[in-house]
Parts: C-alpha cells; structure tokens; sequence
C-alpha cells in the first residue's frame, strides 16, 4: 500500500496524460522547437478558451448527474444575438450582459423542462439542440450578422506574435475557473451539486430542494455557455449561426478526459480545464505534423476512450 | 450424517490476501450432500470474501476445493455455476425492466437457431417456480414491479434452472417478513430433500437454528467453531462469534414516556397507506411490525413527507408549521433513516464527513460557503463516538461495511439534531456487533427524551427493545399494545390479518 502515491495518480491522471501527450508531439525534432515555443503556447491557450469556459458550465451538469447536449447551439445562438446588439449599437458591457444572460435563459428553461417535466436530461437538451441551432438561424436569417467594430473583438487576438501577454480570455477563462473550481468545492450549492450528482434520493431525504437546485445548476452552466458565445464572437469577429456544431461533444470529452463520472457525483474543474487543454494540444500537434484532420478526429476518439478506461482502472483499484 | 464417507462440498485451508489484508487466514468448511449448513460470523469476519472464493469471483491464494469428489476451482461465477454452485446474493440482480420469466431463464434461454422458445420457457419458468411453492407469482410483469420478497423468488427460480448442488444463499432473510420466511423455509427443506446442499449465511441466528443442520463459525478469517446444530446453544454461537453473552444485545436503559410529540391522525397515500393513526411521545421508542406491503414503510415516507399525505393529519407537536418536504420536517426535528441504505440512505462516492453533514451544511460557514475542516472535525467527533471502522472522516463512504455505513447514516440524525427518530429497519444486514451497538443507541436516544419509531421484519429486535408496538395490516394500524402485551404468535396472527 503505497497511498501516497495512489493519491497522485488519482489526482494527476489527466495531468499525466497532458504531460504525455506534449511530449509525444515533442519527439519529433523538426516541429519541436515551434511546437514548445512560447507562441504556440499561446495560441492553444487562446484556442481553449471557447472548450474551456464551456467545460466549466458542463462540470456543473455532470458532477449533479446531468448532461447538456445543446451547448454548441447555445454557443451559436448567443453568438448571433451578441452581433445583432453590436449591429443595433448597444455598448460593450450590456453587450455583455444580454449576451450571458441569453445563455442563462437557455440553461433556465432546459433546467425547467428536466426538474419540471421529470425528463432525462440527454433528452431535452438534444431537443433543444435543435431548437437553439434553428432559433439562431432565424435570429440571423440564415446568414452571418456581420458588423463594423467592437472592442469585443479583441479579447481573443493573438495578432502580436512576440508579445508576451495573453489575450484577454484566457485570463477570463482561468478566473472563471479558479471560482467554478471553489464553488464547487467550498460552498454549500457546491457540496448539495455533488449530492444531487451522487444520490439524488438521499439529498432529497436530507431535505436538499433537488427540484431548485437542479434548474440553478443548467441555468448557471447556460450563463458560462453564454460567457463562450461572447469569445466565439470575438473570434469570428461576426455572428455565424452555423459555428460550433459538434462543439458539445468537445466540450463534454474534456469533462470526461478530466476525471468526471458520467454517473455524477465526481469531477473537478482543474481536471475539466486540463481535459480541455489536451483536446487543443492535440488538434494543434497534429495540425503542426501536418497529418489529416480525418486523422486528428481519431486519435481525440481514441483519447476519450482511454482516459476513461484508465479512470475506471484507477477507480476500480481504489474500491 | 456420515461426511466421511460422502461428501458435496470440502475447503481446506483457504487463504486470501488483499493488499495488506488478510481477510481469510485458513478456512476449513465441510458440507454433506443435503445438508443445510449455516455460515456464521460478524461482518468482516470473511464470510463475503469465502463466498466469492467459492462461487469464482476471487480465486484463493493458498487452500483446495472440492465439490463432489472432484477438484472445484471455477473460472468466474458463470464457470461455477455451471459445475453446480450458485450463489443469491444478497442484492439481487435482477434486471428489473426484464419480465420475471425473462429474469429466470437469463442466461439459459430456450431457444431454436436463436429464436425464443415461448412455451418451453414458460413450462421451466413455471416449474422451477412451483418448486418454489410461488406457482402463482405473474411470469409477464417486469421484476421491478415485484416486492423484494417475490424477486428474491425469481431469483432462486433462477439458480434451480441449472440444478445446482451446492446453493449459497446471502442473507436470504434481511428484506423477508416472517410469512416470507416461512416460504423461503419450506423451499429450502425441499431443495434439502433432493439432495441439494444449501450454505446459509444469515446474521438471524435463531434462524439459522432453525433451518440449519450444522454450521460453522467464522472469525477474523479463520473457522473457529463448527458442528451440529441441535447440540449448540444460541448462547454458544454468539460466544463464538464475538465473544459477548447474548443477554447483552438489547440493554434496556431507564426511560419514562412523556408527552406526545408525534401524532398521525388517519393518513393515506397511494397506493398502501389507507387509514394509518398512531401517536408517539417523548422518550419512548415504538415499534412497528407487519408483513412487507403492510405500510409501514409508506407510513414513515408520507410522515416524512417523502410521499404524498392525500389524507388525514400529521401533526408535530412543538415545532412551527412548514411545509409538508422533507426539508421542512428536518427543520422540525424528525429524522429519517432510509431502509435502502445503499440507493436512497447514503451517497457511496462521497466521503463520510459530507454524508454525515448533509442536512445541515450552511451552519458550516458563513454566507454560503462551508469550512471542509469544521465539517471533517465534526464527522470525526461522530466516527470516534460510534466507533466507526474507517481511516477517517474524509474516506468514501462506499468503502465502509454495511454496519459501519449504517452507523453513519445513524449519525447524520444524531448530528442534525433531530428529536423525533424515524428509523426504517436500522439493523437490516448489518453483523452483531454494531446491532447492538445500534440497539444500545437507541436505548439512549430514549432516555435522552427522544421518540423513536422503529420499524424491523425481526419481531425478537422489536419485543426486545420497544416499549410500544403496533402492528400495521393493509394499510392500517390494526393494533397498538405496550410490549409487554405482545408475542411474537400473537403478532403475526394480528399482522396477517387472521384474528
């Protein structure tokens, strides 16, 4: 019994893989030096900005034994309703604010239908999938939302390639994370999300209001997804209803390469957050290689199946 | 009984190392063709660990088997039950959204180049089920649909399709009423006629006495005692297995009944609560008795507001009014102890200290967020009160045994603190040891002026430690009487509705 040792496995799995997978994209010696270079650092920091945020909401769902399918669409729609209000001239800071509270509202009635409807989550978020991607659309009228300017379109430029600042949403990205990270592990909404995600009859015998709590839960996780809407409009630099189709699935296999239980109850935001950053090193290792993104889709599959094997692995030999 | 000369089933000297633990340390088990044998010992004494051995869920370290004669050593379960040993364990695993005839004949399908056999799985379903003296029991409605009782029958139905030699039941009894039990008997007694050896392992040790012909005794890993069961006292058992005197189990604390602080005036919920009224007072600890589907169960839920009240009253003396959720009755002093320790009463994959806290986590901090120190001190307070076997408060509590997750849930009313304990089955599968450690709580909490309500399918625990019991048939209290006006006949007679 070495428990010390177990502890860090445990606790490092997911660290380990990104250290693993760096140094596989690092054994080749004539992109070494470019891949490990501070910039390109920077650039897939800046590239998991949109995964990141939204991982962070998905924590939320999935540590309380939920999932949410319609991320992708919500990131599109909130995209499109963020152009629209630059379009009609609103200022940068109620910009903001309309733009998560969108989001917000799509958590809010995709909470309300689950807790209320008594629906399996994997459900209603796949209808709204739909309903979200088509209300983008239409929003949009079917084609991008083009505008002059905003100061919105700065927060995700890595235009400078010897400047050593990041952009601005990685540093949003790693606040937001560092809270997420204490709410769930300090407060009381936090411990009652792992409750909820562990048993939700015991919490409901321990007088926890299940039915509340759960609606709060997708209503805040929408806030974060609204929060990634806003970066995929700074990225774009126009609201494109059609972006960020499949983004789910990322987002979702960042959760899971991080060490969260499909079943609730376990997750940790630094683990969803390195989840994230070995999805971009991977797309940014093999875009490098130059090998195909056919090529690429495979080896994320791959990664999300054996990092969830290695967890079972791992949590197999703990019980 | 001549073992020497046939013998169904021999292990010698098992061991079975985990890590650093030693959980068998040289097992030796005999068991005669036909022959019931009971398995007995505290949990942890490795009785678990023995049956996985024997039914090839684990393969022992060091030790021979054999079975029939022949050298026994399965490849898995599905490999040991095909050379005639089965096992029904005590969580029955039954795939519930499955029909019962399906459930039997999983595994062993009737079937022509892949295509159901219908009539021939309904003619071996039926017959291994009126082996089993259930022929009535509905072979076309889901598993889940059945109390436990009948898919324990399913279950077992399911073992005698393969004609198992050796049948190793798991705490058979701990969700049975007596009626169910008597069943369970009877079917065993047959199974023992057709030459079918059962190992039985049962913390009921009348039981045991009862059914079994012999028994041994297990201990830290280690047989201690076995032999003939008519020739042991249950004195001698116990004594065996833990080295306390059996007069011990239920100590009766000094406790006056005062006022009540609990009344239920008529209440019903869908669809076996009818007309239940009861009232209960500070300091006493009543007892409810009655067959499984009675009520008693539902009677608990809907007081706690778990299911619906459509009508009648619930009244709780002394505390505001609220809502009827579970979180107003919290906040009204009661408590619940959930029967289903395991899917409703605890949360497995988290830690002791959060199980424990649950009702109460805002009063570990300010302004919403919880000082994990605070709440790990105040777990660990309970886990050194109730002598919880752990590393510490912050361990899983997946991870513990039964009584010792039982002794957590337990602490979570203590910690609240609740002053009205509704406790359903709160010693159900759990080893000696910690029963009467529960027992002997309860007997405090009652002297401390608390009002317990307890409900248990074990009629000696419920004579033995309530001062009040009533007995609920069909949905209705048909009887309240202080103990002393109560036998264990005269219960039954009233709880199976024949007075």
């Amino acid at each position: 019994m070495k428990p010390s040792l177990k502890k860090i496995l445990a606790k490092g799995g997911p660290f380990l893989g990104l250290v693993v997978v760096i140094a596989l994209f690092a054994l080749n010696s004539e992109t070494r030096d470019v891949f490990l270079s501070y910039h390109n650092f920077k650039i897939i920091f800046t590239q998991t900005v949109i995964v990141a945020i939204g991982a962070l909401g998905m924590t939320l769902i999935i540590v309380s034994g939920g999932i949410d399918l319609s991320v992708g669409s919500a990131i599109a729609l909130t995209s499109v309703v963020g152009a629209l209000l630059i379009q009609k001239g609103w200022g940068t800071a109620s910009t903001l604010a309309a733009v998560v509270l969108a989001g917000g509202v799509i958590g809010l009635l995709n909470g309300t239908a689950i807790s209320g409807l008594r629906m399996t989550p994997f459900i209603i978020t796949l209808g709204t999938l739909g309903v979200a991607r088509g209300g983008a659309k239409w929003l949009a009228d079917n084609q991008t939302v083009n505008y002059d300017t905003s100061p919105i379109n700065s927060w995700m430029t890595t235009a400078n390639p010897f400047g050593y600042a990041l952009p601005d949403g990685v540093w949003v990205a790693i606040v937001l994370a560092v809270l997420t990270s204490l709410l769930l592990k300090n407060t009381v909404f936090g411990r009652h999300i792992f409750a909820i995600g562990s048993n939700e009859q015991t919490a409901r015998l321990c007088g926890i209001p299940t039915t509340r709590l759960k609606i709060l839960i997708y209503a805040l996780a929408g806030c974060f997804f609204g929060v990634a809407g806003l970066f995929q409009l700074s990225r774009l630099r126009q609201g494109d209803p059609t972006v960020a189709v499949g983004l789910e699935l990322d987002i979702i296999a960042a959760v899971i390469i991080g060490g969260a239980s499909l079943n609730g109850g376990v997750g940790t935001v630094l683990g969803s957050m390195i989840g994230a950053l070995i999805m971009a090193v991977l797309r940014n290792g093999t875009q490098l290689m130059e090998w195909q993104t056919y090529f690429q889709e495979i080896i994320i599959g791959l990664v999300i199946i054996v990092a969830v094997f290695l967890d079972r692995l791992r949590q197999g030999k703990q019980t | 009984m001549t073992a020497t000369t046939a013998t169904a089933l021999r292990l010698t000297g098992i061991q079975k190392t985990f890590g650093a633990t030693r959980a068998l340390r040289g097992v030796s088990l005999e068991i005669a063709p036909g022959e019931v044998h009971a398995l007995i010992g505290e949990n942890g004494a490795g009785k678990s660990t023995l049956m996985k051995v024997l039914s090839g869920a684990h393969t022992a370290d060091t030790g021979t088997m054999e079975l029939g004669g022949q050298p026994y050593a399965p490849a898995g379960p599905h490999d040991a039950r095909l050379k005639g040993v089965s096992m029904i364990y005590q969580e029955l695993n039954l795939a519930l959204h499955l029909s019962a005839q399906e459930n039997i004949l999983l595994g062993t399908e009737s079937a022509h180049a892949g295509w159901i056999d219908r009539k021939t799985s309904r003619d071996r379903a039926r017959t291994a089920l009126a082996q089993l003296g259930h022929e009535g029991l509905d072979l076309d409605r889901p598993a889940g649909a059945f109390t436990i009782a009948e898919q324990q029958v399913i279950e077992i139905a399911r073992a005698l399709l393969l004609k198992p030699q050796v049948l190793i039941m798991d705490e058979p009894t701990s969700s049975l009423t007596q009626a169910d039990t008597e069943k369970l008997f009877a079917t065993i007694l047959r199974l023992r006629a057709q030459g079918v050896s059962v190992i039985y392992i049962s913390h009921f040790l009348e039981e045991c006495r009862r059914i079994a012909d012999r028994f041994t005794v297990l201990k830290d890993g280690e047989t201690v005692g076995t032999g003939a069961m008519k020739d042991a006292t249950l004195d001698h058992l116990v004594t065996l297995m833990t080295g306390r005197e059996v007069k011990d189990l239920y100590p009766r604390s000094v406790h006056a009944p005062g006022e009540i602080v609990l009344e239920v005036k008529a209440a019903a919920s869908a669809p076996r609560l009818r007309r239940a009224s009861l009232q209960v007072r500070a300091g006493e600890i009543f007892g409810l008795a009655g067959l499984i589907g009675a009520g008693r169960t539902d009677l608990l839920r809907t007081v706690f507001a778990l299911d619906e009240l459509e009508s009648g009253a619930v009244c709780v003396v002394g505390a505001p009014l609220g809502r009827s959720t579970p979180r107003a009755r919290w906040a009204q002093g009661i408590g619940f102890l959930s029967e289903n320790r395991k899917e409703e009463g605890l949360m497995l994959s988290q830690s002791i200290a959060d199980n424990l806290t649950l009702t109460k986590q805002q009063t570990f901090g300010r302004l919403g967020w919880i000082s994990g120190r605070r709440q790990r001190q105040t777990a660990q307070h309970w886990v050194d009160e109730l002598r919880v076997k752990c590393q510490d408060a912050s361990q899983l509590v997946g991870q513990l045994s039964g009584g010792n997750q039982q002794k957590v849930a337990l602490a979570r009313l203590l910690e609240h603190p609740a002053r009205i304990f509704l406790l359903d089955e709160p010693t159900r599968g759990i080893d000696v040891g910690s029963k009467a450690q529960i027992y002997q709580l309860i007997g405090e909490l009652a002297a401390a002026g608390k009002a317990v309500v307890v409900i248990s399918s074990y009629l000696p625990e419920l004579l033995g430690l309530c001062d009040t019991v009533g007995v609920m048939c069909r949905g209705e209290l048909a009887a309240i009487r202080p103990r002393a006006q109560w036998t264990e006949a005269e219960i039954m007679r009233v709880a199976t509705g024949s007075s």
